[in-house]
């Protein structure tokens, strides 16, 4: 089996996502959060790691997808970043996949917006499409107003 | 252990002493006769060389032999250090590290060519003219035990053929004591073994002492922790337990923390070279001079300052210290000083770079800072002249007429305040033209652990840290409504006679937009944010605490009111405010504002050498008075009960002695009336009396004042005669009328004054 690599599948708003399995720290249940005001939006809040303080990003937010329902609670994918350890909150937490690097296609052409950027490209599973998200892109916060992130409060 | 382990280890190990080779001999040059000194250098370079040797680093090992070899001269006293031979020492201590580093990069020396230096060095081999004086006559001379004629005149007799030595031939001549001999013998022994410190130091690996520094941060949460649940279970054996867990951990903390401590001499130690070669470089004759070596402060903090710090050094070599012929004309000695001072002040560290050069031009700043539109003209006229040496801190800003290597490049005074500012620290300058310059810095201590105030706001807690922590205001909720007012719509609260600009943390956090109620108790919060103060209102002040600080992730860096986020005791997350970020955004620290308090500062210091600093209280009636702090002894508050009456006089038990007290509403009634009042012996009413404790010639009394207001410094010049018996003036002191009070003339009103010292003491004497 030549070229495969594993991946960390979770679901958004019934979408599959995968990260790779290598820049994954850790997933955890739901945790106490502390808001951080006027942060950018996709910012939750930071959360106690034993002892080590993560910022949580809220990936539904990230990705220009719905709000997540209320009363859903978020699971924790710890993901190394360049910027040390960073929290993707997400819906669900999928199984872990082997795929072949022929399965995969960069994204379509219409996938427009700056989701783009963080989509790396598709796997073709069997059964549906996994979108392969980059882990330093959906980290970073690209100069998100204040402004934008307060308004919402 | 394999080779490259071997290579690494001496690479460490010469590294750190090329770097103690600089001082050393930078300090040689001034004091050529420092034995141990010499011993030192020549000890690091033999066991450079030696160590090239064994690991086949040849052209390395050629250098450090040659230096080797006119350092044995030194150290015999063949041959007396001076300027060419310290510069050529140098040189080569320049190109080993060189060769160091080409090791450390490739494990190879590298192509290089080194004979012109070989060269120079084996030419200063040859011993100059005159013959070096023994080194035990040195001594004795440096002891003011004999004087140079002397040891010359016992060097005659010994090169004419007289075997005895030196100090035989001085104590003989009696020029000298057997004993100042003995002394000067011990010195010179002593420099031969001097014991080295590392014989109780070792080295450890900085990555494990952040490690152990982390791991007490996580033990200083644990510790909050239990002591919580201990206040809670009310169980004693835990609570004892949990009590020593407590003081172990404070102690392990403060260990800990200084483990990483180190004096500010570490980086200092560079200087001397930096200024000498700089000196050196534009015909500058610079004396360094050092205070507070061995103040200490955070590794971290002390690598984060040593760039501004060298900037700094060089600039004031380079732009501040004049040329000599230039400073004999300006009637200065031809060597320009410059001291650096290091000193602890309120938790933090000053570091202060005085020169005695020419100083800042201010028209000159303000013209360049027009030229190059950095201000309009209109705004340069108008500024003061401590914001126009705050230009220099703009991006961009030279006033150096010509850019020089060193510096001058317009790069600079914007990178050190940028990195000053970065570890919470503040830069600032002072300069007197024709005077000098002197730029202070203001650093934290340690920037891991600090203490905190932890307040409530929307549910959440906040730590602020307690540097910018000023006191703390409750008003109560009939209270509030009234004593919070409004100018224009901005709430401002009158804090001791001055208004206070407050600020909602929740409306500034944006967690509510619901206006304030109006039936709750306040909690104001009084900071400092450059040099401004403001009251932050919270909805609940919890606890001071010690928190471990852990910076922002970079997703959260562009949040300026955040200083970083600390775990608290029950595990939650807590965001450290910024205050000055916090302060800017709330707008309390803007241009005008600075602008405004800029000016005040500069005429402040202009005027400095006038002002004095008054105690403010209310006298009778709430009139406002003052006398100057420098007479006050203490300020007291005793409970009436306290208060005896002995004849007609109001008399306290104070410190083992019977202390007069003097009603301040008598003093100030006219004699008639006020014999009136004596005749009938005052009962003191309901209440603690306040108290201001005097010395005046000798004699202690005290001083029953109404309440005690503010100290403030104050100018106090404009003045108009008295108006009623005890007061010297009335002057305007912070902007307000007050009466300064004649101290003397009270002592004779109350009959005190004329009393013996001793019968004032003893009350029934004061009162006669």
């Amino acid at each position: 089996m030549a070229n495969t690599s594993q991946f960390c599948t979770f679901y958004l708003d019934k979408l599959l996502f995968g990260v790779e399995l290598k820049g994954v720290q850790e997933v955890i249940r739901s945790l106490d959060m502390t808001q951080v005001p006027l942060a950018p939006q996709v910012v939750s809040g930071l959360i106690n790691l034993r002892g080590q303080i993560v910022t949580a990003v809220d990936l539904r937010r990230r990705l220009e997808l719905a709000p997540r329902p209320a009363g859903m609670l978020a699971m924790n994918v710890v993901v190394r970043s360049e910027d040390g350890a960073v929290s993707l909150l997400v819906d669900e937490i999928g199984d872990v996949v082997e795929v072949e690097e022929s399965s995969f296609e960069p994204p379509p052409e219409t996938l427009r917006g700056s989701v783009r950027d963080m989509i790396l490209g598709i796997h073709k599973l069997n059964d549906r499409l996994m979108h392969v998200l980059d882990i330093e892109k959906a980290c970073q916060m690209t100069d998100v107003e204040e402004a934008t992130a307060g308004s919402s409060r | 252990m394999s080779d490259s382990d071997i290579v690494q280890d001496f690479l460490v190990e010469s590294y750190e002493n090329l770097d103690r080779l600089d001082r050393e001999l930078v300090g040689l040059e001034k004091n050529p006769d420092d034995a141990a000194a010499l011993a030192s250098v020549f000890r690091t370079i033999h066991t450079i060389k030696g160590t090239c040797g064994f690991l086949g680093f040849n052209k390395l090992e050629a250098v450090a032999h040659v230096g080797e070899n006119l350092l044995t001269r030194l150290r015999d006293r063949q041959l007396i250090l001076n300027p060419e031979i310290t510069t050529a020492l140098l040189s080569m201590v320049d190109a080993v590290r060189q060769m160091l580093s080409q090791i450390e990069v490739s494990g190879q020396e590298g192509e290089r060519d080194d004979s012109i230096l070989i060269a120079t060095l084996t030419r200063l081999l040859q011993p100059p003219a005159t013959p070096a004086v023994p080194n035990i006559g040195d001594l004795l001379i440096q002891r003011a035990a004999v004087t140079q004629e002397e040891v010359h005149f016992a060097a005659k007799q010994q090169a004419e053929g007289d075997p005895r030595h030196l100090n035989e031939i001085l104590v003989e001549q009696g020029a000298v004591r057997p004993s100042d001999v003995v002394d000067a013998l011990h010195v010179q022994q002593s420099s031969r073994g001097a014991a080295t410190v590392s014989d109780s130091t070792i080295r450890v690996d900085v990555g494990l002492l952040d490690k152990l520094m982390n791991l007490v941060g996580e033990l200083v949460l644990a510790r909050n922790q239990v002591l919580q649940f201990a206040n809670r279970l009310k169980d004693p054996g835990f609570l004892a337990a949990s009590q020593r867990l407590n003081l172990i951990t404070t102690e392990l903390q403060a260990g800990v923390m200084k483990t990483r401590m180190q004096p500010i001499g570490n980086i200092w130690g560079q200087f001397p070279r930096t200024v000498r070669d700089v000196a050196l470089g534009c015909n500058k004759k610079v004396a360094i001079e050092m205070e507070g070596k061995e103040t200490e402060l955070d590794k971290t903090i002390i690598e984060a300052i040593k760039d501004p710090l060298t900037h700094l050094v060089r600039n004031s070599v380079d732009h501040g210290i004049e040329l000599p012929e230039a400073r004999v004309k300006a009637g200065k000695d031809q060597t320009g000083r410059l001291i650096l001072r290091a000193f602890h002040e309120g938790g933090q560290v000053n570091i202060e770079i005085t020169d005695d050069g020419a100083g800042l031009n201010v028209e000159r700043i303000r013209k360049k800072a027009i030229e190059r539109g950095m201000v309009t003209a209109e705004q340069g006229g108008r500024m003061t002249e401590r914001e126009i040496f705050n230009l220099i801190f703009l991006p961009g800003f030279s006033t150096a007429a010509k850019v020089t290597n060193v510096s001058g490049r317009g790069v600079g005074m914007d990178v050190v305040k940028t990195n000053v500012e970065r570890i919470g620290g503040t830069v600032d300058v002072q300069s007197t033209l024709g005077r000098g310059t002197t730029v202070r810095v203001k650093i934290p201590l340690t920037l891991a652990i600090i203490p905190a105030l932890v307040v409530t706001c929307g549910g959440d807690r906040y730590a602020i840290p307690q540097v910018s922590l000023l006191e703390l205001v409750r008003l109560e909720a009939e209270e509030a409504g009234k004593r919070i007012e409004l100018v224009h719509g901005s709430p401002v609260y009158r804090l001791r006679g001055r208004l206070l600009p407050l600020v909602y943390l929740n409306q500034e956090l944006k967690l509510t937009s619901e206006k304030p109620k109006e039936d709750e108790a306040v909690n104001i919060v009084v900071l400092q944010a450059d040099e401004r103060q403001f009251g932050l209102i919270v909805d609940e002040i919890n606890d001071t605490e010690e928190i471990v600080v852990k910076p922002l992730r970079k997703q959260l860096k562009t949040v300026k009111t955040f200083a970083g986020s600390s775990i608290m005791g029950d595990g939650k997350v807590a965001l450290i405010l910024d205050v000055l970020g916090l302060a800017q955004r709330a707008s309390v620290v803007t241009e005008t504002h600075d602008r405004a308090m800029a000016g005040k500062v500069a005429d402040a210091a202009v005027t400095s050498t006038q002002k004095q600093t008054f105690l403010l209280f209310a006298g009778p009636g709430d009139s406002r008075m003052a006398i100057p702090l420098s007479t006050l002894a203490r300020l007291e508050e005793f409970p009436v009960e306290q208060v005896e009456v002995s004849g007609s006089q109001w008399v306290t038990q104070y410190r083992g002695q019977i202390l007069p007290l003097i009603r301040l509403d008598v003093a100030l009634e006219e004699r008639r009336a006020r014999l009136r009042a004596l005749r009938i012996p005052p009962v003191p009413g309901s209440g603690p009396i306040q108290v201001l404790v005097l010395n005046h010639e000798g004699r202690s009394f005290g001083l029953v004042v109404e309440r005690i207001l503010d100290i403030v410094d104050d100018r106090a010049d404009v003045k108009v005669e008295a108006t009623r018996p005890a007061v010297l003036y009335s002057v305007v002191i912070g902007d307000r009328v007050t009466e300064l009070l004649d101290i003397p003339a009270i002592l004779r009103g109350a009959d005190l004054h004329g009393s013996p010292p001793s019968k004032a003491m003893n009350a029934a004497g004061a009162v006669n």
